[in-house]
């Protein structure tokens, strides 16, 4: 048993109103450069929708993940390493700026500027890509809240691999929102599709990074991340990703997207997680086992043994004890609520979901019944089909059993913590047995998932203070902070580099 | 031999590649951020995709063949049995392949880079310097193949190759050059002065061709500790530790 570290994160979907404050959050922390201006690594997608990129899911298109091969051996899906590097001078399977969207800007000097006229000047939209005038036709959220109806809604990759009959059914439509990020997975695909080996894993956190210095612009790791969540930033000519905030994380505080979100939904920790198993799990032959298998990779910190192991590995005690206060290894294992996006791509993402039951309350609520009552939600859940359905191809590979537990124990716990705060004497404990937890169990997820203090949903151990010089974050330089860079103009950027007639970017200059 | 065969076959070259190799350093040593492909792809894929893997694998084929002209002499080629005549119809065969595919790639990359709106946007000067360089050196590449090896006959293995080789050994042999035809003559310097240029350019990229990608394990994971990147430490804020990088 090899243990290692990850911070992994949590989302509550029941919680997110689709507001894009994290997006925006991100956007203005990271991204708000010319060269990333149609990249977000935060985005908030409607679902059912295409999501974005437009139909990024759709790996017999887009080629992202891995793929298995009769023999047990895992594959790059677009392909070995020769063929990855026989491509190298044109990706075949690159998105183009219009399946993300074009960036505009407006003309806003047309505002003031003006000459004095009958009519109020317009300031148009711009291309930032051609400088030219546009129409605006797409955007990372056109299809927010289900705009622009059936029509690109049932586009979704997901639901066409849903049967005839429930894309009929679809029709009395039901929605939730999606935030993603960077998996910042076990068994990274962007990683392993970089010729330059620029892109990495930190041993001591997980965090999946770019190295900026050592990424040549081969646009591999595009292709490779089934979740698109790699960008290229057409600029300086390199890949830049989702940090994960890892400058704040090492000084123990939550990321952006997290600390801003106004529903609370985030869920921040550590696991331990046996490194040794990885590819082992990555590899079992029938998807619908990679569910568990990704469970099971997850160790439990209070393993005794695991904790030995997390010693001998050079894990401090501080981290050890974060990893037990740990609320993503309650979620996955203890409350069994938490699933991962996609497992079938056999990347081990390592961002999970609490699955809406929201959707579920809401048909019985409009039936006329009462939609938190257990026993409606029960059958609920049984007989409607398609929140189940297309929630088990988002989250369980097509199996539609570890979607219903994880909503049974949500109904469950909203049934039976409603008896306790009406003041019920005697609330019933037999809704908790039935959905196999004990009615401890339930006030503690309860507390977890609807009360949680800032404390609670992030626990972070911050780096060791003793290594502070060592930092990034701290350091008196970080490799971004280049021009061109996300922290360009930060305190390292005097430093190292001498800019002389180089045919790369600058702020300012007009390419 | 006169002052200018001295500053063209002699003078020129040397300096141009001191000015290659120096500037390679310099370029790898302080800019490993602008060390990239600087790749449009994401701009404009229709006319890349046919494009640039002809000019790429048509120019692979043209180095490997300039490798073997220039650097094999006629005593080695001749020692395993293969006459001037084998070798002049196979060099001008494959020659012709790889030179069409490079020209039709090139041509195809230039049209794009020209008249696709959003690819000429990013075009910067040292682009166009570049493009220049190399479509002269393709040019007049193309134009001795065509003319020195097909119509006319003039043995570079004779001429150009051994002043080549006599560069890297200080056995010089300007009048070589100064005999050889013009247009060997102009491919001759619109070469040295690529190779002067190229530091400069997105060329660099040649140089970190990912080959070490084949066996390399497929998930790199590295510690924070040594996690500063290429970076070297600043000088004055070294580790206290003594620990070399």
């Amino acid at each position: 048993m090899r243990v290692m570290a990850q911070m992994a994160m949590v989302m509550n979907l029941d919680k997110c109103i689709g507001c894009h404050t994290c997006s925006v959050t991100c956007k203005q922390t990271w991204t708000n450069r010319a060269g990333m201006e149609y990249a977000w690594f935060n985005n908030v997608e409607t679902r059912p929708g295409q999501g974005y990129p437009r139909t990024y899911e759709d790996q017999e298109k887009w080629k992202g993940g891995w793929t298995r091969h009769p023999n047990g051996r895992l594959s790059l899906k677009a392909g070995g390493r020769l063929k990855n590097l026989a491509t190298i001078f044109a990706n075949p399977v690159m998105p183009s700026i219009q399946d993300y969207y074009e960036p505009w800007t407006y003309d806003y000097r047309m505002l003031t500027n003006a000459p004095l006229q009958e009519h109020t000047p317009v300031a148009r939209p711009k291309s930032l890509i051609s400088g030219k005038d546009m129409r605006i036709t797409w955007s990372a959220n056109w299809d927010d809240n289900l705009a622009g109806g059936p029509e690109l809604a049932t586009q979704d990759p997901v639901l066409r691999k849903m049967s005839e009959k429930v894309k009929l059914e679809f029709e009395q439509s039901f929605m939730f929102y999606l935030p993603r990020i960077c998996e910042h997975c076990l068994n990274p695909a962007c990683a392993a599709a970089c010729p330059s080996g620029a892109i990495y894993k930190r041993s001591e956190d997980g965090i999946v990074l770019v190295d900026q210095d050592k990424c040549r612009g081969w646009r591999k790791c595009v292709t490779a991340c089934p979740y698109k969540k790699i960008y290229f930033n057409h600029k300086t000519g390199k890949a830049e990703k989702c940090t994960f905030c890892y400058p704040r994380i090492e000084v123990g505080m939550p990321t952006v997207c997290s600390e801003t979100c106004v529903g609370r939904l985030r869920y921040l920790g550590l696991v331990f997680y046996d490194a040794d198993k990885v590819l082992e799990a990555a590899s079992v032959e029938d998807e619908h086992d990679l569910l568990d298998a990704q469970r099971d990779l997850v160790l439990d910190p209070n393993d005794p043994e695991v904790v030995r192991a997390a010693e001998s590995e050079g894990i401090s005690r501080d981290w050890i004890e974060a990893a037990q206060r740990s609320p993503i290894w309650q979620l996955i294992h203890r409350f069994r609520v938490a699933l991962p996006l996609h497992p079938e791509y056999r990347t081990m993402p390592m961002v999970w979901y609490v699955p809406p039951l929201s959707p579920v309350v809401d048909s019985v609520a409009q039936t006329g019944f009462d939609g938190e009552d257990g026993d409606n939600l029960f059958a609920a859940i049984e007989s409607l089909r398609i929140p189940v359905e297309y929630l088990a191809e988002l989250f369980t590979a097509g199996d539609p059993a570890p979607v219903t537990e994880a909503l049974r124990r949500l109904a469950a716990m909203r049934s039976y913590m409603r008896d306790v705060n009406l003041g019920r004497e005697n609330p019933d404990a037999s809704v908790a047995e039935a959905v196999g937890m004990s009615v401890e169990d339930v006030h503690d997820m309860h507390r977890l998932l609807a009360l949680a203090k800032y404390e609670d949903r992030y626990v972070i151990p911050a780096a060791h203070t003793e290594q502070a010089h060592r930092l990034e974050a701290i350091a008196t330089g970080c490799s971004l902070d280049g021009e061109g860079g996300p922290g360009m103009g930060g305190p390292g950027s005097s430093g190292g580099k001498v800019g002389l007639g180089m045919p790369r970017l600058r702020p300012g200059s007009k390419r | 031999m006169n002052t200018i065969d001295l500053v063209l076959w002699v003078i020129a070259p040397y300096t141009c590649i001191a000015v290659f190799a120096v500037g390679h350093y310099w370029r790898y040593r302080y800019d490993q951020f602008g060390w990239t492909t600087l790749s449009s792809q994401l701009r404009e894929s229709r006319l890349l995709r046919w494009g640039s893997p002809l000019f790429h694998f048509g120019i692979l084929a043209v180095i490997g063949g300039h490798v073997v002209g220039l650097f094999i002499p006629k005593s080695w080629t001749a020692a395993v049995g293969i006459t001037d005549e084998m070798y002049h119809v196979g060099a001008v065969g494959m020659g012709l392949v790889a030179g069409v595919a490079t020209v039709t790639g090139l041509v195809l990359l230039i049209i794009r880079r020209r008249l696709v709106g959003p690819v000429f946007r990013v075009t910067s000067r040292m682009d166009k310097a570049m493009y220049l360089a190399l479509g002269l050196v393709i040019l007049t590449g193309m134009i001795n193949t065509v003319h020195g090896n097909i119509i006319g006959h003039y043995d570079y293995r004779d001429g150009v190759a051994v002043w080549m080789r006599g560069l890297f050994v200080f056995d010089l042999h300007p009048e070589l050059m100064a005999k050889a035809p013009l247009s060997f003559q102009a491919h001759t310097v619109a070469a040295y002065l690529l190779f002067a240029l190229w530091p400069f350019t997105r060329l660099v990229h040649v140089f970190s061709a990912p080959v070490a990608y084949l066996w390399r394990p497929y998930l790199p994971y590295r510690s924070r500790d040594t996690g500063f990147g290429g970076r070297r430490e600043r000088r004055g804020w070294e580790r206290i530790d003594g620990s070399t990088r």
